[in-house]
């Protein structure tokens, strides 16, 4: 039974594979257990907790619920909750070194303060754009010799001037009634201080960016977050006791705060602080003596997920997003069901 | 345009008319939907098997075969997304239920913070 349990709720690290890493609890796969789906069962073990919310990054535990349902929520993080993204360029001059190609894709990799919330889809072959779906940005930078400039000096920095095109020379242009509604802070790239070209004296950029709404899917760009994964909580359990120099070794074995070796009445010991720093790097296993001390495990339902977003959206407005937009997906298939049965009674009649 | 039109939702058609066993072909969709929606029909207990493919990776669309031990797949299809949607519901409450918590907590911990060396000095 207690074996049963393991294979139920743990995911175990052995020497050479891991082992139980499907799930398996599913009606008709265990007797006297009742794996049938249930809100109520689920509502009552699933929590989260969070970790840590500082400014873009966020940790979180999210406890109690099946793999296949934390991966659709970090998928979604990934490539489906949207975002604005520089999308046309339109290059009215270019005159600096970089392509107008390449130039046009740097800019969109920009990322873009501006609450994607606000903004609809553009419609398929609209160059256009209107107020509700585009925001304009005009970049205008014309490098020049600084008169000023030591006469000795060799320093770009110093003899040129604007020869540093930066995020922050982006200027957002309203469109339409997009000055009432949105003020100078809300609109711009997240960071000021990305570096977007190099130019020389003589050259210049004049350029009209379209953003636009889109989802990771269709481009990496439009990705809302820079990371967004999970690990599941680690667990050491240790079956016999360590004493001595064996213990200075076991706890050398994992990661630093995981274990810790205690004296009593002269003699160490080995005993597990905090499984949740291993990085479960199997080093154990090296080590032919030890290895059978422990047995070394992962929570199955725990997940402990990382969200680190690019700036347009609080992190912890993301994970709302995502689960906002998985359940878009049901009622959408759902709304098509009963379309489906809604013909076939018509047919019938 | 023209896609939009489409319909998300097909039914593979096959030669028998059993209605317990259906391919159904969402478009539009990836492992995203698919893996969950599969886990969620699976704790049914009416279902015999169920599983997804997606047929081509720059095809945009799964495959979910459902074969029931009696009621109509397309019902059982309904009972899944109909339960998914709940526990997404009550994974978004819960979440935003932990973050303001935490927000709390935090902006506790700051005013004490700030309050304490006034009252020391």
């Amino acid at each position: 039974m207690a074996d049963l349990e393991q294979i139920r709720t743990r995911v175990t690290l052995t020497e050479h594979e891991v082992i139980n890493t499907h799930s398996t609890d599913f009606p008709g796969n265990y007797a006297g257990y009742d794996d049938t789906w249930s809100l109520a069962k689920f509502e009552e073990k699933f929590r989260v907790n969070i970790v840590s919310l500082e400014g873009s990054e966020l940790e979180f535990d999210m406890v109690g619920i099946d793999a296949a349902i934390a991966n659709a929520f970090r998928r979604i993080l990934l490539a489906e909750v949207p975002t604005m993204a520089i999308e046309k360029v339109f290059v009215h001059n270019n005159t600096s070194i970089i392509q107008d190609e390449v130039l046009a894709h740097r800019l969109g990799l920009i990322p873009i303060h501006a609450d994607p919330r606000l903004f609809e889809y553009r419609q398929e072959g609209d160059d256009e754009g209107t107020a509700e779906d585009t925001l304009e940005f005009h970049l205008n930078v014309k490098c020049t010799r600084n008169p000023q400039a030591p006469k000795d000096s060799t320093d770009p920095d110093e003899i040129y001037k604007d020869h540093k095109v930066y995020t922050k020379h982006l200027k957002w242009v309203p469109l339409g009634n997009q000055a009432e509604l949105y003020s100078e802070g809300d609109i711009k790239p997240v960071h000021d201080d990305i570096l977007i070209a190099k130019l020389r004296p003589g050259q210049e950029m004049d350029l009209k960016l379209h953003c636009v709404k889109g989802i990771g899917r269709d481009h990496a760009k439009f990705s809302p977050v820079a990371t967004a994964s999970y690990r599941l909580l680690p667990e050491i359990v240790l079956t016999e006791e360590v004493k001595g120099e064996r213990a200075d070794r076991l706890v050398r074995c994992f990661s630093p705060g995981v274990m810790e070796v205690t004296e009593e009445n002269g003699v160490k010991k080995a005993r597990v602080v905090n499984s949740r720093l291993d990085t479960c790097s199997r080093e154990i296993f090296r080590h032919p003596d030890l290895k059978d001390c422990v047995k070394l495990n992962k929570l199955r339902d725990h997940f402990i997920f990382s969200v680190e977003s690019t700036g347009a959206l609080a992190p912890d407005v993301l994970v709302c997003e995502a689960t906002k937009v998985l359940m878009g997906k049901c009622r959408k298939f759902l709304s098509e069901l009963d379309a489906a049965a809604d013909t076939e009674q018509q047919n019938l009649r | 345009m023209a896609e939009k039109q489409k319909k998300k939702l097909e039914v593979v058609q096959t030669l028998d008319s059993d209605e317990s066993c259906q391919t159904f072909v969402l478009h539009d969709e990836d492992h995203t939907l698919g893996n969950a929606l599969r886990y969620m029909i699976m704790k049914n207990p009416d279902v015999d098997f169920c599983g997804y493919s997606v047929p081509h990776p720059s095809e945009h669309k799964i495959n979910l075969r459902i074969q029931s031990r009696g009621p109509p797949a397309a019902d059982i299809l309904r009972r899944g997304l109909t339960e998914l949607n709940a526990l997404c519901e009550h994974v978004q409450n819960t979440f935003e239920g932990a973050v303001e918590e935490y927000k709390m907590n935090q902006a506790m911990q700051q005013s004490t913070d700030n309050t304490e060396p006034m009252e020391t000095g």
